[in-house]
């Protein structure tokens, strides 16, 4: 799929813009602070509704808007429609297919789906669990959108679950829990059980297909001339408890549950729930040894990146190509990585890519130019 | 900012839930440009409201009198006992005209972030007015979102236990939502639809 027209009222530093888009390579250049990012940041957030940047809403409206409206006419299998979303800080944002509202905003995701690149990304294997656990969680959202229900339901769980394991916790000194609290809990745990094993089997059933596609891709960036044999990049997830050895929901319900009764004294002297897929690790590894704390910069580089091509080789081996966005990903990487980088993407059906200056940018990613200069948006001519 | 009781108004007004800062500016202007017989009534009504209608001393709903006229009328069925998280959720299922027993109004949810908890809530004034074994049905009939079927949850462990029919609104209402947001023949179908709960 690609995206032919994007326009921008009050999203981010941009009153209007209205940019012309083609299949192919476009590049965005311009120097730093110029709104080259908050372009391509439209159109992730057009297929995320999320941005990688903020985790709220309020920064992406225009300072002094108080809404703002982002428009893109994509193109999939030949047939054009036009998504429409509008941002509303603090409300529910609301999005339209061809001028038709959807009930939910919600709905418009996985209508586009795009992988983005960035300089944040080096979290992804120097950063904390969380930044792991996010990155198969959205990815998880592209490859089934029914996956965002799921996640906001369990947070919101445990979000509940929590408060009560605190106010026991805070009422423990004096007089113990309520007599209320066990029958509660039970129904909190009920419901963590249901969500956190639908959450957990997918996130298994993901590293299970993406690991052999990290493996590849992670040989195809760092490949360096021909030093002797490399390690092999790995993935495992590592669960906060005990996992039965299967994708089975209703065994990992059963499991989890039982677990929780297991550590609920734990629990209830901590104020907080201990297991579940949010104390879960994604484990990144190279040869026997963990990424985290082992690899060098260039390999933790590497990693990143065969994490990001990886889960664009599995969204296009289920559906449509994918629009994939280097957002300032070259000026972060030595020679050899930027030309295996372009070398890997260049094929893809759109690709846009962001740099402040235009040498960063290999020759095979050149593609189409468009100079950005303070928030005006410009195709060059050549 | 406006000057004294003008911004007064907009403050008040924007304590309201769905009110926003913009619409309390808008709802405070059209209120200064209005008729003054048509404010004086608005302010007439929300006077009188607060003096004469309470809670009925029964079920929970709204009631202008130490019952509700759903309590007191002595057509609806004293069998079936519809449980319910709001009054506003009484006038929903009213309109499907689906429902012909009686109703308990639990006040709210379960929901530890806002410190909701079973004793909050009018469950053990439902548990008193299922003892005289009069009711056999219990319908539960709370939000389908997370907090409500907790409850809905909790209510079928303290139920199942004594003997009754707990039965749960058939699925098909939007998920997420409120029961006063989904329209009558849905909700109706959902009454029509109720299956006993295994838990
Ligand atoms: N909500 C906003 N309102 C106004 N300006 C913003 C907003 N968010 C970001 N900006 C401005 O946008 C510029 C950054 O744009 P960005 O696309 O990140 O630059 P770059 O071209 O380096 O990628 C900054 O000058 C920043 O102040
Ligand atoms: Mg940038
Ligand atoms: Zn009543």
């Amino acid at each position: 799929m690609h995206v032919v027209r994007l326009s921008l009222h009050d999203f981010r530093s941009y009153a209007e813009a209205e940019v012309a888009l083609e299949p192919g390579v476009t590049s965005f250049v311009g120097r730093n602070g110029q709104g080259k990012t908050n372009l391509v940041e439209a159109v992730d957030y057009i297929a995320r509704l999320s941005s990688h940047r903020v985790s709220s809403d309020a920064p992406l409206v225009r300072h002094g808007a108080d809404q703002a409206v982002v428009r893109a006419a994509v193109v999939r299998d030949g047939r054009e429609a036009l998504l429409e979303i509008e941002i509303n800080p603090g409300r529910s944002n609301r999005a339209r297919i061809n001028r038709a509202p959807l009930p939910r905003a919600r709905e418009m995701l996985g209508l586009v789906r795009t992988v983005l690149f960035s300089p944040e990304d080096l979290t992804l294997v120097k950063g904390d669990p969380s930044d792991r656990r996010r990155f198969l969680d959205d990815l998880l959202v592209l490859r089934a959108p029914r996956y965002a229900g799921v996640r906001a339901d369990y947070d919101r769980v445990l979000r509940q679950r929590n408060a009560l394991l605190k106010n026991a916790r805070d009422r423990g000194g004096r007089r113990g829990p309520d007599e209320h609290f066990d029958s509660t809990l039970e129904v909190w745990n009920q419901q963590l059980a249901t969500l956190g094993a639908e959450l957990l089997t997918a996130r298994l059933v993901l590293v299970d297909d993406l690991g052999p596609l990290v493996g590849r891709a992670y040989e195809a960036v760092a490949q360096t001339k021909n030093w002797a044999s490399r390690d092999d990049a790995n993935l495992e997830y590592r669960a906060s408890f005990e996992l039965p050895e299967t994708r089975d929901r209703v065994v990992v319900r059963d499991a989890l549950l039982a677990e929780l009764e297991r550590r609920k004294a734990d629990e209830v002297q901590r104020g907080v729930s201990l297991v579940g897929p949010h104390r879960d690790e994604l484990y990144l590894g190279l040869g026997p040894l963990p990424v985290k704390g082992y690899a060098s910069h260039g390999e933790s580089w590497s990693f990143a990146l065969a994490l990001r091509l990886a889960s664009y080789d599995l969204l296009r081996s289920e559906g449509d190509d994918p629009i994939l966005i280097l957002d300032d990903v070259f000026a972060e990487l030595d020679t050899e990585r930027r030309e295996r980088l372009a070398e890997l993407v260049a094929g893809a059906e759109q690709v846009l890519v962001t740099a402040a200056v235009a040498a960063d940018v290999p020759a095979a990613l050149r593609g189409r130019r468009v100079d950005v200069v303070d928030g005006k948006v410009a195709a060059r001519a050549d | 900012m406006y000057e004294g009781i003008v911004q007064d108004l907009i403050d008040e007004l924007g304590r309201l839930p769905g009110v926003g800062p913009k619409s309390a500016q808008r709802i405070a202007f059209h209120l200064l440009s209005a008729d003054p017989v048509d404010v004086r009534r608005l302010a007439q009504v929300l006077v009188e409201v607060k003096e004469r209608v309470r809670f009925c001393s029964v079920c929970g709903n709204v009631a202008e009198e130490e019952t509700c006229r759903i309590c007191r009328d002595p057509r609806r069925d004293p069998s079936v006992l519809c449980v319910v998280e709001e009054s506003k959720d009484v006038v929903a299922i009213e309109r499907t005209r689906e429902f012909r027993g009686r109703y308990h109004v639990l006040g709210g949810a379960i929901s530890p972030i806002e410190g909701i908890g079973p004793d909050e809530l009018r469950i053990r004034e439902l548990m008193t007015r299922l003892a005289d074994g009069a009711v056999t049905e219990v319908i539960l009939a709370t939000d389908p979102n997370l907090e409500g079927e907790a409850t809905a949850t909790y209510l079928t462990r303290l139920l199942k236990p004594m003997g009754l029919r707990v039965t749960r609104l058939a699925s098909g209402l939007p998920v997420g939502g409120d029961l006063e947001y989904a329209d009558e023949v849905t909700l109706g179908r959902a009454f029509e639809g109720r299956r006993a709960v295994d838990d």
